[in-house]
């Protein structure tokens, strides 16, 4: 039985052909994305690529996942910063989505603009505890509505305003484009319009039509955090609604199958090959026939791990650990993070990203990582040189051995370095009258083993694990709490979005696999 | 009734954890909805859980001595966040050494708190307050 997985990028259509039974990859190929006129014909081309190398094969299953097209770009609302619009960053980016920003508190005119310009897929609209404050969410719902775009709305913020954001927001969708005033009070029933401040009903503004989703709230109570339902509701959304939009729906009519975007995929393969697969999950899965006992050291898990996807427009950190602190004068602070942890950066990546990933590393800093990879004198000019090309011309490759190539090594060690710095939680020292004492906001990561790279930057470099030890714990910058001795494994055939796909239907298979693939380096 | 909303914490650098468990399981008992910040929490912590929850009251737990240093300025930034006429009470061994407790609460009064408290107050003399100041509002 043969598996067929799609990872449809924004430049390359990926596929990996598996072989259930013997729980082996038979082959991966890719081609151009063709997402403009139809899907399928990169798809078919990275198909005939496939048969090229291991002949023809019939597949029994097609399972696909997608960042093409700008991946899932979402804004995500909060009220208080390091609260609830940092729950619905969490959210967000569990979910698989690129979160290009994050808002907190009543929204500015000036934001506003701002979320037109970006021009989101879907918006994440949180704030408030249940029971707590109201008038953030409602304020920005309205906001919200009056953005002449067409996103769709995940409302998961306090309970007790639902009543007003339903109203509001079925308000806007059934009417399209209202000038307020006089329609406003027709639309909406007596009681409605008490509850509705003076405000909204007075409001000149237009308002325009928006697809909303009220789901529970990500913090419940304070600092606990639900960011579950809310993800369900980003990924269902992203089925039902983003494919079509997307140019999917074809290979999604081929497949059968929903679609998931790339970064849920391999938040999964992640999760799995962390947790490994218990008795009970193995028990759901049929090897054609064949009975296979429970191997409790072949399903077992790697623990604690951290990957690190380092990409052309976006850096992706995913750390499977509760991250718990390590000493014991250490005091949790803030919001307890999850653990199956995902942070995206936007604004560091190997190409489309690069301008404002050197500029957050430093020219400097660049230059001596790349002297340091070449062995030899790099010049300031050398390198940015090749970063003036690489921004030109984003498909450009450097050739093995040359000096751009330790540039380029240089600038994914720092978007690692930088990525990772981001996503670790911080520590810092308090004096007491009983001593000193620390106190961690985010996660623990000083004792995780594992760092696993993704992304050809990674499995194309003669030192991956040089560039992986941006995500070691550095003792200049030692606020940063990241592992301090860990392993070094790639990913050498990106084979972490098809496992997370074929995990969904047989994660014995997907983890042995992982488990066969990932290589130490 | 909705419950009140009680923020509770012990601040600055302070980490004395026991009193502030028992106030917290005390004011739970008494039908409050406590928001339990636990030790070393600052300024700013105070303020964003009640925002977040839209509390009702902040109660300031110091026991270490550096309650005026900590306090201070508590009041503007409730006042700049928007939480506005919001109860403040701070109670514990709040100044360092033995001053007359007079003097004290002046100068916790002056600095915007609604209620001060001495070393050795009982809960229960709290909860009767807040009671009376929720029965006002």
């Amino acid at each position: 039985m043969i598996y067929l997985t799609a990872d449809i990028g924004s430049t390359y259509t990926k596929l990996v052909a598996t072989d259930i039974e013997s729980c082996k990859v038979l082959g991966a190929s890719c081609a151009f994305t063709t997402i403009e006129t139809d899907v399928r014909e990169g798809f078919n081309n990275a198909l005939r690529n496939m048969e090229a190398q291991i002949g023809e094969f019939s597949y029994d299953k097609l399972i696909c996942c997608s960042s093409a097209a700008g991946g899932l770009k979402m804004v995500a609302l909060g009220l208080v910063p390091e609260l609830t619009a940092k729950a619905a960053r969490l959210a967000a980016a569990s979910a698989g989505a690129k979160v290009v920003k994050t808002y907190s508190f009543e929204i500015s005119k000036a934001e506003q603009e701002e979320i037109y310009e970006i021009n989101p897929d879907l918006v994440l609209l949180c704030g408030g505890t249940d029971g707590g404050n109201k008038d953030v969410i409602i304020a920005n719902a309205k906001r919200l509505c009056q953005i002449d775009r067409d996103f769709s709305v995940v409302v998961a913020g306090n309970k007790s305003a639902s009543h007003e954001l339903q109203k509001i927001f079925s308000y806007s969708s059934n009417s399209k484009a209202n000038s307020g005033i006089d329609s406003l009070s027709e639309g909406l029933d007596n009681s409605a319009s008490e509850s509705l401040d003076d405000s909204f009903s007075r409001d000149t503004e237009k308002y325009f039509a928006k697809h909303f989703v009220i789901t529970q709230n990500v913090m419940p109570e304070f600092n606990k955090l639900n960011i579950e339902p809310a993800r369900n509701c980003i990924e269902e959304l992203f089925i039902s609604k983003i494919v079509e939009a997307k140019g999917l729906s074809a290979l999604q009519k081929m497949s059968g199958h929903e679609i998931i975007p790339t970064p849920l995929a391999v938040m999964r393969a992640c999760e799995l090959l962390s947790r490994g697969v218990s008795e009970s999950e193995q028990g759901k899965v049929c090897l054609q026939g064949k009975v296979h006992t429970f191997d409790a050291a072949l399903m077992a898990g790697w623990g604690d791990l951290i990957a690190v996807d380092l990409g052309g427009a976006t850096t992706d950190i995913y750390s499977m650990a509760d991250g718990n602190p390590t000493l014991s004068n250490m005091l949790s602070k803030g919001l307890p993070e999850p653990y199956a942890k995902r942070t995206v950066e936007g604004d560091l990546g190997m190409r489309y990203s690069l301008s404002a990933l050197v500029e957050e590393a430093g020219i400097d800093r660049i230059v001596r990582e790349a002297t340091s990879f070449s062995g030899s004198e790099i010049t300031k000019e050398q390198v940015e040189s090749w970063i003036e090309r690489c921004c030109h011309n984003p498909d450009i490759v450097s050739s093995k051995g040359s000096i751009e190539e330790s540039i380029e090594e240089a600038i994914a060690k720092m978007a690692v370095e930088i990525a990772t710095d981001r996503h670790a939680g911080i520590i810092e020292s308090v004096f007491t009258p009983v001593g000193q004492m620390f106190a961690l906001t985010g996660k623990d990561l000083s004792e995780v083993p594992l760092v696993i790279g993704i992304g050809g930057a990674l499995a194309n470099s003669e030192e991956p694990s040089k560039i992986l030890s941006g995500a070691k714990y550095n003792s200049a910058r030692y606020i940063y709490s990241k592992p301090k001795e860990p392993k070094f494994m790639i990913d050498g055939k990106y084979i972490f979005a098809s496992m997370g796909l074929i995990g969904g239907f047989n994660p014995a298979v997907a983890l042995a696999i992982l488990k066969e693939e990932i290589k130490k380096v | 009734m909705k419950k009140r909303v009680i923020v509770t914490g012990v601040i600055g650098a302070d980490v004395h954890a026991v009193g502030n468990k028992i106030l917290a399981y005390a004011l739970e008992e008494a039908g409050f909805h406590v928001v339990n910040l636990g030790v070393m929490v600052s300024q700013e912590e105070y303020i964003e859980a009640a925002l977040e929850t839209n509390a009702d009251a902040i109660l300031v737990s110091s026991l270490y001595g550096h309650g005026e240093i900590d306090c201070n300025g508590l009041r503007d930034k409730c006042d700049e966040a928007g939480l506005k006429d919001i109860i403040l009470l701070a109670g514990g061994n709040i100044v360092v050494g033995k001053q007359d407790f007079k003097e004290v609460e002046k100068r916790f009064m002056d600095m915007g708190f609604t209620k001060v408290y001495p070393p050795g107050t009982q809960p229960e003399t709290t909860i009767e307050d807040l009671n009376l100041m929720f029965a006002k509002k």
